[in-house]
């Protein structure tokens, strides 16, 4: 039920791109949805083709699993491309009733389809590598320098790996209440509105309860445990860069300036 | 009456990394008025068996017939099998919502259609059968004792007046008395009411004196489904598996290798001591040579 939303999920494998450092994995996903939004002409889809071939093939993540995430945005991709089909302004296709097809329209639509459906890939190829704690991780020490002028990045980075660790408790939590109301008699699915929104009181309550119970918990673990925010706070596994994360980085830049290159000098058609 | 369950294959997260197979080819036959245990090691796949007899969860393959009508069937009526079927969860006060516990109580049968003053008249005769005192009725349930709150969440599925009560490790987290009160009220029900009851627990004293049938649930599959006699006659099997015949039965056996004649077979301590009482008596007849 609840818990087959994949979009997030990590997927245990022994890969380079399992092992390397968040940092490099955050990058050049920024890198790769710029490359996304910037690219133009055959030469530099390619690249970029390319490019997310050969890093979904070495991550060693069955392609299928990438797949499942574009599932759940299928329905956002068939409104923006129907948008592009027919709002575009240009040459005529075909026209019927108050609709026209432009030549522009096809276009902008395939071009928009394939760029959301890299997009979802390529982050999806992050989260799948992942977990959630190096992610946060990465980010904690990527965002270091702005603790500087007094953004409290260590407790931003704290909030974001409880709350994501969280989620998959509050879902399974969820999925547990609603079972248990389910057993009861109660029904979440039939009614009009007014009597579905209080259906979900029954689940609702207790799910709060639930929450707090387990934040309250959480908190009374921490302080058993000293812990007292960031200052002089030091990582079991700190991060690291190694030759790997170099080379990584070296070639994010390369397929950066490639996809520019391309772009300004292979623009056809 | 009865529910079949037919080569009942379930797995959790199918298509990810983290695929479980929580049942294997599981078949069994649920007769009207027994008393069942169901024993395993934890993980061992009971949660997930008895969610499936009142359909809240749907079989990954396999068919269950309740009177004979298969539940997965399209014109099948599931919010009514859960009326019938009564689920008593793991750790059950963990779904109290409402204002008072009368309130919460009645939400089962006023999900079954009744009008309030019946469900008011279920809600009342539920909390009294598990001995919550009056003075509580109109109380905020999340202000009672763990215990308490336990009964309150029983209350409100024996108030749908079940005919079968599946109850999932109703005595986790109790303390001795507690737990021997529970126990007490479900045996009570089915002396009673004579309604079907299936008891989830890890614990082998608490099935062995009530049941009449105890299912072993071992990685996913059935691997006893028998009397408790016969079942603890595999005391070896049961230890294999992280599971522990009641303490009778180790006594029992220890007591014949040294010479005793003991009914090994004993399940209780009532039993056993009848049959200790027995074996003794034979030595003052001067039957057996002891040598404890
Ligand atoms: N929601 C879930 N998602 C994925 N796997 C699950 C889920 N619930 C249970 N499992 C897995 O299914 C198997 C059987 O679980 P189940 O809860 O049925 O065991 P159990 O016998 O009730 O254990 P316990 O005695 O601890 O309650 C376990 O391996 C468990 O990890
Ligand atoms: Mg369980």
């Amino acid at each position: 039920m609840l818990r087959d939303i994949t979009l997030g999920q990590y997927y245990p494998a022994d890969s380079v791109i399992h092992k390397l450092d968040p940092r490099v994995k955050l990058f050049g996903t920024l890198i790769y949805i710029i490359s996304l939004f910037c690219f133009r002409g055959a030469a530099a889809f390619a690249t970029v083709t390319l490019f997310l071939i050969a890093v979904i093939w070495t991550s060693k993540v069955p392609f299928k699993f990438m797949v499942k995430g574009l599932k759940a945005i299928m329905i956002l991709m068939l409104i923006t491309a129907a948008f592009n089909l027919f709002m575009t302004p240009g040459e005529t296709l075909v026209s019927f009733w108050i609709f026209k097809i432009t030549k522009e329209g096809v276009v902008n639509a395939a071009l928009m389809a394939v760029r959301l459906t890299y997009l979802i890939l390529g982050t999806s190829i992050m989260t799948l590598t992942t977990t959630p704690n190096q992610l946060t991780d990465g980010l904690e020490k990527a965002l270091m320098p702005l603790s500087k002028i007094g953004i409290p990045v260590h407790a931003i980075a704290m909030m974001m790996s409880i709350a994501l660790r969280f989620i998959p408790i509050l879902i399974e939590e969820t999925d547990k209440i609603m079972k248990a109301q389910m057993a009861r008699g109660a029904d979440f699915e039939s009614g009009n509105l007014l009597k579905k929104v209080k259906s979900m009181i029954p689940l609702l309550v207790p799910l709060f309860v639930s929450a707090f119970r387990r934040a309250d918990d959480l908190a009374m673990a921490m302080e058993a445990r000293c812990y007292h925010g960031g200052g002089g706070r030091t990582k079991m596994k700190p991060l690291r860069y190694e030759g790997r994360d170099r080379a990584a980085y070296l070639m994010i830049i390369l397929y950066f300036a490639a996809v520019l290159l391309c772009r300004a000098y292979l623009n056809w058609p | 009456m009865s529910i079949i369950l037919d080569k009942v294959n379930y797995v959790y997260s199918e298509e990810t990394a983290y695929r479980i197979q929580a049942l294997r080819d599981v078949n069994l036959e649920i007769r009207d008025g027994q008393f069942i245990g169901v024993i395993g090691h934890t993980g061992s796949g009971k949660s997930t068996l008895i969610q499936h007899l009142n359909g809240l969860m749907k079989a990954t393959s396999g068919t269950i017939y309740f009177n004979g009508q298969d539940i997965y069937a399209d014109d099948f009526d599931l919010r009514k099998l859960r009326s019938r079927v009564g689920l008593v969860f793991q750790y059950p006060e963990h779904q109290l919502f409402e204002t008072t516990i009368f309130d919460d109580v009645c939400f089962g049968p006023k999900n079954q259609g009744l009008s309030k003053e019946e469900a008011g008249l279920r809600a009342f005769e539920a909390l009294r059968s598990v001995g919550m005192p009056e003075e509580l009725y109109y109380q905020s349930p999340f202000d009672l004792s763990g215990g308490q709150k336990r009964r309150v969440a029983i209350a409100g599925v024996l108030a749908m007046k079940p005919e079968v009560l599946i109850l999932d490790e109703p005595t986790a987290g109790l303390d001795p008395a507690g737990r021997d009160e529970i126990l007490d009220l479900v045996a009570r029900m089915h002396k009673e009411r004579g309604i079907t009851v299936i008891l989830v627990s890890h614990s082998m004293e608490d099935v062995a004196k009530y049941v009449e049938r105890i299912i072993v649930m071992n990685q996913g599959a059935v691997m006893f489904d028998d009397t408790p006699r016969e079942v603890f006659r595999h005391y070896k099997e049961l230890e294999s598996v992280g599971l522990a015949a009641p303490q009778v039965t180790y006594l029992m056996h220890e007591l014949k290798e040294r010479g005793l004649l003991v009914n090994t077979e004993a399940t209780t301590v009532e039993e056993a001591r009848q049959s200790l009482m027995e074996a003794l008596a034979g030595i003052d007849a001067g039957h057996t040579d002891i040598h404890v």
